[in-house]
């Protein structure tokens, strides 16, 4: 089949039908990141705490909601977790915009597999795929602008909730119980440490969920507690057999004002 | 140097689609009817895995008869339009009319410029926010674009099949009632018992990704 007459539609073109990402490349369309190498430092904005632990549904993910630029707070309401496809999520930590990108990229290249394919992608499948569109990023990385994500997931062959953590040159580690990213990540996975049980229920882990939060907030200066004032909470959502649900709005912030005065 | 006959291309044409239509007029065809809740697809099809209808973007389904390898081509290639136009813009840019007219353009294309004519028929279907905005459109193999309401069908019944339908369609009608018709219309155009059913609903009550295929056993209780 010849190349159709200027329409845009992409028959045969000898490229693998359930890659997104190979079409934008094909077709000269893929978001170009690349610098010389000359430049400066660039103050982009850039995301902060996020983490991802097992409960016994699946898996919670949460993550605050402000971007720095520097030593200034750019952003207020940044959302940093995202669906993935209905039975995963990716949260994300690094220069913002990049991130931001990513994600779209990941969610298109999984929503596009399924139809082309018929089937989702394997949760294994899907966390191998992010290592290598963040390995792509390493040039950047030396830039200054590194991306580092968390994904986690429902295993439907499994049936179990899974998480997986990152590396900024696109290394890809299962964990087993807890994972967290960004400037406020270490703070969050050692309090997420002391407090982890087998077995917390929907509530339980989003009260470890906020309590790591205003913890690590308290700590780092790049992240955001929650904001009572302004009603500004932390994205939390699951993953479960019943797939990818954000918990809504009220049910976070009735759940956060109570950690707030609680807090020491 | 040997010189081709000359053909006049009234002949080349007719030729050319007399093949087409032989080619789509043995497989089985395909239906979409209007429903409350979004638009109903449903087709006879032994194989359970390779499939007809197909999800392209949020609101948007394709079907294709005929041959299974290019219908199957203009499937991916309209996804991978979807996409596209969905990722450099905005989800709610990517349109059936737009991607139906991609489909026109390259069937035509195919049509006169290559070695044979697609021997496929393609309806492509979009639901809106009620029912006044249900979208269908037909691709013919040489591709001529209809606009289509409430009933439409592809393949090589299309004809009978449209009329039964017409006679047996009420506006408004629940998934269940319609699913009953249109399995009576489809079962009324072959001699042998339906070896198997394809069905998928675009469902507006869904959320994002109304595309939802039917399982055996609601289509078994229509």
């Amino acid at each position: 089949m010849t190349e159709s007459s200027g329409d845009g539609l992409v028959l045969d073109s000898g490229i693998p039908a359930s890659s997104f990402a190979a079409l934008l490349r094909a077709r000269g369309l893929d978001p170009k990141w690349e610098t010389d190498g000359s430049s400066g430092v660039l103050d982009a904005p850039e995301g902060t705490t996020v983490l991802a632990f097992r409960y016994d549904d699946g898996v919670i993910m949460a993550g605050d909601r402000r971007a720095t630029a520097g030593h200034y707070v750019a952003h207020r309401r940044v959302q940093k977790v995202y669906p993935a496809d209905s039975y995963s999520a990716v949260a994300i930590s690094g220069t913002a915009g990049v991130a931001i990108e990513l994600v779209r990229l990941f969610q298109t290249e999984l929503e596009h597999y399924e139809k082309i394919e018929g089937r989702r992608l394997s949760l294994p499948g899907k966390a191998n795929h992010l290592a290598s569109m963040v390995r792509r990023h390493l040039p950047m990385a030396f830039q200054g602008l590194g991306v580092v994500p968390l994904f986690c997931g429902f295993d439907e062959q499994l049936e179990q909730g899974r998480l997986y953590s990152y590396d900024v040159v696109g290394g890809s580690y299962e964990e087993t119980d807890y994972a967290a990213t960004g400037s406020g990540g270490r703070d969050a996975r050692l309090y997420i440490r002391t407090k982890f049980t087998d077995g917390l229920t929907e509530t339980g882990a989003l009260e470890l969920a906020l309590e790591a939060l205003v913890a690590v907030a308290e700590e780092d200066t790049a992240t955001g507690g929650p904001d009572l004032k302004r009603g500004i909470y932390p994205n939390i959502v699951t993953v479960s057999s019943r797939g990818y649900a954000e918990l809504p709005d009220a049910m976070v912030a009735e759940m956060a004002r109570s950690v707030m005065e609680r807090s020491p | 140097m040997t010189m081709p006959f000359y053909v006049p291309p009234e002949q080349l044409m007719k030729d050319r689609a007399e093949y087409a239509r032989k080619g789509i007029a043995r497989g089985k065809s395909i239906v979409g009817v209007e429903f409350v809740d979004g638009v109903l697809l449903l087709g006879e099809n032994p194989s359970g895995t390779l499939q007809k209808i197909s999800e392209v973007y949020d609101r948007i389904a394709f079907a294709g008869v005929g041959k299974y390898t290019e219908f199957e081509q203009l499937r991916i290639g309209g996804i991978r339009r979807a996409d596209l136009t969905g990722y450099a813009y905005s989800r709610t840019d990517v349109t059936a009319k737009s991607l139906a007219n991609a489909y026109a353009q390259t069937l035509g294309h195919v049509f006169t410029q290559d070695v044979k004519p697609f021997e496929v028929e393609v309806m492509v279907v979009e639901i809106g926010d009620d029912d006044e905005t249900s979208r269908i459109y037909r691709v013919t193999y040489d591709g001529t674009l209809h606009e289509e309401h409430r009933v439409s069908a592809i393949g090589g019944s299309a004809e009978v099949l449209v009329e039964s339908l017409e006679a047996a369609y009420r506006p408004r009608a629940p998934l269940m009632e319609a699913l009953g018709w249109t399995k009576a219309a489809c079962a009324s155009v072959t001699e042998t018992d339906p070896a198997g059913w394809e069905g998928a609903v675009l469902d507006r009550t869904q959320g994002r990704r109304a595309f939802r295929r039917l399982t055996d056993e609601e289509i078994g209780a229509a």
